[in-house]
């Protein structure tokens, strides 16, 4: 009893993912799939930047650079060198990472203000460089042959099936390990760095370390799901890749939801997307979607900094053995 | 050689104009630590100020300017008083959001009302030759006003009471209250200020570079390039940040495609946070 106890956290972020991941399963309806895929991909990507903004506490402005480099890495690799999927997964992955990880020394340093300015600038560095770079197809990108999809199961529509069943796959993956970083020696590490860097490294933490084995970390799933996503969409080009937009959609799920918490950015996520969704789709607000997404930004921001989940877990001290 | 001396005076003219821009970002940076996310979408109302002023009322676009810059002061006061008071003392994050709502409402109702079309202000002030240059006229007034402006910004803060209060403000906002500084309206006036400056560069370039709502988001960028390379906190190293990116802007295309200019910029930029975050014209900590 005590050892199911010690996961229920883990165990309700699970059911959460496993849910949404239902619901286009039982309906069986193309639409649903494309509705839940939206959610899940912004669930796995607030979760990954989670690890650097809500446990380290460093705001990184221009992690759409690693999903957008993954991306790329991974589209090449499956374009003009025949990669499969899994493959060019993997490679998206791990140049994701080693960007991080030659990046991370560096602007880690920084703080505050001065590290997001740096992702800012690293990011529209990144994109005006592919935009230049013949390889990748410059301004114009690369797409993918129609051909490519008949080895994932025949026909396109098994192939988005099987995104499908990948990005949850991958989002239950994410979540574990967001779950066992916030619960590890390394992650009380990153948490104590985000409460006060210099008291921490006076601790013991090794902060230079930790905040780059952070940063990598945080930095590997956006670059698996930027394979997937360009993968199932079968083109790729500079702008919608690099686009500083989603940048801070993320970081407005991991707040919504609670940044810190493995739960915040999985509700953040899929909360934001059922909105934007709703917004769009509304006759009313249709037009002007972005302007009330703002509006209801600006007061969370002001008036509920927590998030949903940190909200609760000051309001009703007993759930948080729940809801972590 | 006659070519590559026109394009330094291109970019010289067109630097002053960035200088303001980032001498907004900056100024708001170096009184309250807020980096200023709202900064694009205000410099695109400052165009579409001029562009309403001109053709909705057909006032000439230099009494627009004026007027926009009056509307620029107002409108960054009450953003200070609604997003980012509440906040000034919470960590980066939440003014760095603050102010990106703000951005959103302004390009959500901008997008709604004006749509995404490009406009542009039809005035032509002529040009003049002198030798092998041409020189714009409006681009010639833009940077004579600029100057303008800069003096004026420096008259106010060095020779004003105000302007006394927002420089204690900046230096040290808990000692300047204890001193009888009402701090939240100094506050709220840095903020009007800086939106001021973004407008009025907004203005300034409607003269001569047509835009769409979204047309504020590059200037943005480049005034964060511009306030990096010129010290953030530092107006004066903002217009001098701001001149060295026009003459870049100027000479790079003479020697390699255009399209590698932003790269450029960008990796210039991320250097210089690294190396010296202080700015080439800030001073050692």
């Amino acid at each position: 009893m005590s050892g199911i106890r010690k996961y229920l956290g883990l165990i309700l972020a699970i059911v959460v993912v496993l849910a949404m991941a239902a619901w286009p399963v039982i309906n069986g309806k193309d639409i649903t799939r494309e509705v839940v895929f939206t959610m899940l991909l912004s669930v796995g990507l607030a979760s990954s930047l989670n690890i650097l903004l809500g446990y380290t506490g460093y705001v990184s402005f221009g992690h759409v650079v690693f999903f957008g480099l993954g991306g790329y890495v991974g589209f090449y690799l499956m374009a003009v060198h025949d990669w499969s999927l899994w493959t060019a997964m993997i490679a998206g992955g791990l140049a994701s990472a080693a960007l991080a990880f030659l990046l991370g020394k560096a602007i880690l340093r920084l703080r505050g203000g001065y590290f997001a300015l740096a992702t800012i600038g690293v990011n529209e560095a990144v994109r005006a460089f592919i935009n230049n770079f013949d390889p990748f197809g410059g301004p114009v990108g690369m797409s993918l042959n129609f051909q490519v999809y008949k080895n994932y199961g025949g026909g396109a529509r098994e192939a988005l099936w099987m995104s499908f069943y990948i990005l949850v796959a991958l989002t239950l993956l994410i979540t574990v390990v967001t779950y066992m970083v916030r619960s590890s020696k390394f992650g009380l590490g990153l948490l104590a760095i985000r409460e006060d860097e210099d008291a921490a490294e006076v601790m013991g933490v090794i902060a230079p370390n930790a905040k780059t084995w952070a940063y990598v970390l945080s930095a590997v799933f956006p670059g698996i799901l930027g394979v997937l996503f360009f993968f199932k969409n079968g083109n790729i080009e500079p702008a919608p890749a690099f686009r500083l937009q989603m940048s801070i959609e993320m970081i407005v799920m991991v707040m919504l939801g609670g940044q810190g918490t493995v739960l915040g950015p999985i509700l953040g996520g899929a909360g934001y997307q059922r909105l934007r969704g709703f917004l769009l789709t509304n006759p009313l607000f249709k037009n002007i979607q972005l302007a009330v997404a703002g509006v209801l930004l600006l007061v969370i921001v002001l008036f509920v900094p927590a998030g949903v989940v940190g909200w609760v877990r000051q309001r009703f001290p007993k759930l948080r053995r729940v809801l972590q | 050689m006659d070519f590559l001396f026109a394009s330094i005076i291109d970019g010289l003219l067109l630097g002053f104009v960035y200088g303001i821009a980032a001498m907004g970002l900056t100024l708001i940076w170096g009184v309250m630590n807020v980096i200023n996310l709202a900064h694009g979408p205000i410099i695109a109302l400052g165009m579409f100020g001029v562009y309403l002023i001109f053709t909705g009322l057909g006032v000439n676009p230099y009494i627009g300017v004026v007027l926009v810059a009056v509307l620029g002061l107002l409108l960054g006061m009450l953003i200070y008083y609604i997003a980012v008071h509440r906040v000034i003392n919470a960590p980066h994050l939440s003014t760095l959001l603050a102010t990106f709502s703000i951005n959103m409402i302004i390009i959500g109702l901008g997008t709604a009302v004006f749509s995404a079309s490009p406009r542009n202000v039809d005035f032509s002030l002529g040009s003049m030759t002198l030798g092998p240059i041409t020189l714009l006229g409006s681009r010639v007034v833009a940077a004579v006003a600029s100057l303008l402006i800069t003096g004026g910004l420096y008259a106010f803060l060095y020779k004003t009471r105000q302007g006394r209060y927002i420089r204690a403000v900046a230096n040290n906002r808990d000692a300047a209250e204890l001193m009888g500084v009402p701090s939240t309206k100094i506050l709220a006036l840095s903020f009007g200020l800086g939106t001021m400056l973004a407008s009025v560069a907004g203005a300034l370039i409607a003269t001569f570079f047509p835009f769409t709502i979204l047309a504020g988001g590059v200037y943005e960028l480049k005034s964060f390039v511009i306030g990096v390379l010129g010290g953030l906190g530092n107006p004066i190293g903002a217009l001098f940040g701001g001149l060295i990116l026009g003459v870049l802007e100027g000479i790079i295309p003479t020697f390699m495609p255009t399209t590698w200019v932003p790269v450029l910029e960008f990796v210039l930029f991320v250097l210089i946070l690294l190396v010296r975050p202080q700015g080439i014209f800030g001073a050692k900590k």
